[in-house]
């Protein structure tokens, strides 16, 4: 059982990269495989043109964040920064600098006296980035760093941690499985599925054109919406009502050409799918099922078929459960995904 | 309402009368008193499970240990138990404590305990580090190794002096093989403490194996992967991350062992008989002498009251340490 297979990815010098996936994944055992902590069965892994495939994780020159810091617990918060730069006998002077700079960047003034143990976690985090930064890595890795944090520190964190690989130009690979922050904080993101890469992009190429469903899907808060339906003669039928849609783009067209007749998925995201209170001739017309308001707007609740079929819209148009609506989706961000492999035909 | 008044049969048998039973329960439990029950509350349940213990603690440990005590001021022996025994005073103490042979004793049970406890602790710990890692067959070599505890000290004494005999000791011919001369192990004054050191810590490294094995695998393995990451040799993580995290429990192991070395019996008296001489006489074989050969029995009270309190007092400085440990362990 291979824990990954086949992953082949070239990072960028000073680039953020996110390893975004469910758990289990393959996403940490590919950071592991980076630091040193696991050899890989087969494969080669280089910095540079260093290979470091047969090298610990001390020949590395990395640094590292994990999910629950691993600060050394009996130490100080001084002693713990100072830990990797006593490891190599780093000279006083030097180790005092080093020590000024990071204390400088993450405010760690007044904490240094305290055991690393008893501080509360989003100071620990802050010590363990220290830690990991102090002797300029050649790579910064971090394992999830954020999950132990409550939401509202999560997203503070987030900023801090964006603006802060920026300032530093470290090329920093981050693990997570929350898609909001793939978003926030990547140059490149990595989608990865039961040891396997899915896709490669930044964050806007992933949202606007997954390559498949699972990555549709997967970004984007509320999900894609994907609704069955079967491809006639340029236009789509949607399963479960009478609606053609029309076709107008010819790229979708020309791709699609080998479908005629068959069955596909369209994908389109909640907010490109347009309300209106009148209902058009030979247009989608739907009943509104169920309203969530979700701050600036509200997410509608319909059904097509069987399935939810989700929009964002905004306050303006007043809207009860039982109301019929009009819908327009905007065709320019539509993608259309084959129905057996789920992969896109075209986004 | 006494319990004469009730005729049997007479009334719902309440087995205790209403003042046996307010000593015995709280007011909660009497209101389920009230119906008819049979039998004791959970109280006086528990009391009466505890009373075979308390017994056993206040007449086999507390009563003798009070003698002891009174025993010390008298003149006393078990041999003359007829002759009243002599009220001195602090006369036993301050004889005990004047004598240089005492003082004798004590010094050389100081070096014996530091040489003992040291020589396990280092050789605990170096094995219990090597032991760590899960290598095939460990489970077999973990059980070797403990076997030495498990066996009876008397035996462990006899044939370790069978060993060590001077003329036909396995030791001594496995010496010849290599071209050393034979060693007098129990028969020269010098070497006789060694070979006490020698056996005492064959037969019990293996408690501070274990100890040492149990602190160092409770520590979590992320701390070593930090550590790797942060570039620290072997070296570098033992001081910093294994020998400070497992501190508590290599300190109460090195107390229990110092506890033992002070109290070393069974070893010195099948292997050397305190011999030759007096060079292998602990305090607590001088003990024995002035208690079970002299019968001295006032003086050797005294003796054992003094000995208690220097292991107490030593105790007392390690658990103290190891009560400021804890305590910066507290959360702001």
């Amino acid at each position: 059982m291979k824990a990954i297979d086949g992953v082949n990815l070239n990072v960028e010098s000073r680039s953020f990269v996110v390893l975004l996936g469910p758990s289990g994944c393959g996403k940490t055992t590919t950071l592991r495989c980076i630091a040193g902590l696991e050899v890989p069965t087969d494969g080669k892994i280089y910095f540079d043109d260093r290979d470091v495939t047969g090298l610990s994780p001390s020949e590395r020159n990395v640094g590292m964040v994990f999910q629950f810091y691993a600060l050394y617990p009996h130490m100080s918060v001084l002693e713990n920064i100072t830990f990797p730069l006593r490891a190599c006998r780093v000279p006083p002077k030097t180790i005092e600098e080093k020590v000024k700079e990071v204390v400088q960047i993450f405010q760690l003034k007044d904490l240094l006296k305290y055991k690393a143990s008893i501080l509360p976690p989003g100071d620990q985090q802050r010590v363990a980035l220290a830690r990991a930064v102090v002797r300029d890595p050649g790579v910064l890795l971090l394992d999830e760093p954020l999950s132990a944090l409550d939401e509202k520190f999560r997203e503070e964190m987030r900023s801090e941690l964006g603006k802060l690989q920026k300032r530093l130009g470290i090329t920093t690979i981050y693990v997570t499985h929350d898609q909001r922050e793939a978003m926030a904080l990547g140059d490149v993101i990595v989608v990865m599925r039961d040891g396997l890469i899915l896709q490669v992009g930044s964050p806007q190429e992933l949202y606007e054109h997954p390559n498949s469903i699972f990555v549709g899907n997967f970004l984007g808060t509320p999900g894609m919406n994907f609704v069955e339906c079967r491809y006639e003669k340029g236009s789509l039928v949607l399963k479960g009502t009478s609606y053609r849609l029309k076709l107008e783009r010819q790229d979708l067209i020309a791709h699609l050409v080998p479908y005629e007749g068959r069955e596909v998925i369209m994908g389109i995201r909640p907010e490109y799918v347009h309300v209106d209170g009148k209902l058009k001739d030979g247009g989608l017309s739907l009943e509104v099922v169920a309203i969530e308001p979700a701050g600036r707007y509200r997410l509608i609740d319909f059904l097509i078929g069987e399935k939810v079929f989700r929009v964002r819209t905004d306050w303006e148009l007043s809207l009860v459960p039982g109301r019929r609506v009009g819908l327009q989706m905007r065709e320019d961000r539509l993608c259309i995904f084959d129905k057996e492999s789920g992969r896109a035909v075209v986004s | 309402m006494a319990d004469n008044d009730k005729k049997p049969g007479a009334s719902p048998a309440l087995v205790h009368s209403e003042e046996v039973l307010e000593r015995f329960t709280k007011a909660s439990d009497r209101v389920t008193m009230g119906r008819k029950t049979y039998g004791l509350s959970d109280r006086a349940f528990m009391f009466f499970f505890l009373l075979p213990s308390l017994f056993i603690l206040l007449f086999l440990v507390g009563y003798p240990f009070i003698t002891l005590i009174r025993s010390g001021f008298y003149n006393f022996s078990v041999l003359r138990a007829a002759t009243p025994a002599k009220f001195i005073g602090v006369g036993n103490f301050t004889f005990i404590l004047t004598d240089p042979f005492t003082w004798e004793r004590f010094i050389f049970t100081g070096k014996f305990v530091i040489l003992n406890v040291l020589v396990q602790f280092l050789l605990g710990v170096g094995i219990a580090y090597l032991l760590q890692k899960n290598f095939k067959g460990r489970s077999v070599v973990l059980t070797l190794i403990l076997m030495p505890m498990m066996l009876c000290p008397i035996v462990v004494g006899l044939f370790w002096k069978y060993m060590f005999n001077t003329e036909w000791g396995i030791v001594n011919y496995i010496l010849s093989i290599f071209g050393i001369g034979k060693v007098e192990w129990l028969a020269r004054e010098s070497i006789s403490v060694y070979s006490v050191i020698i056996v005492d810590t064959w037969m019990w490294t293996p408690f501070m194996i274990l100890l040492a094995l149990a602190a160092f695998t409770a520590i979590p393995k992320y701390l070593y992967e930090a550590a790797e990451i942060d570039r620290a040799s072997s070296w570098f993580k033992f001081r910093h991350i294994t020998l400070p995290l497992s501190a508590p429990v290599l300190i109460i192991a090195v107390l229990f062992r110092m506890i033992d070395s002070i109290k070393a019996f069974d070893l010195i008296y099948t292997l050397t008989g305190g011999g030759p001489g007096s060079a292998t006489q602990t305090l607590s074989f001088d003990l024995y002498k002035r208690a079970f050969q002299y019968f001295y029995t006032g003086e050797a009270s005294a003796y054992g009251v003094i000995l208690l309190l220097v292991i107490m007092s030593l105790s007392l400085i390690f658990i103290r340490y190891l009560n400021r440990l804890a305590a910066q362990n507290v959360r702001r």
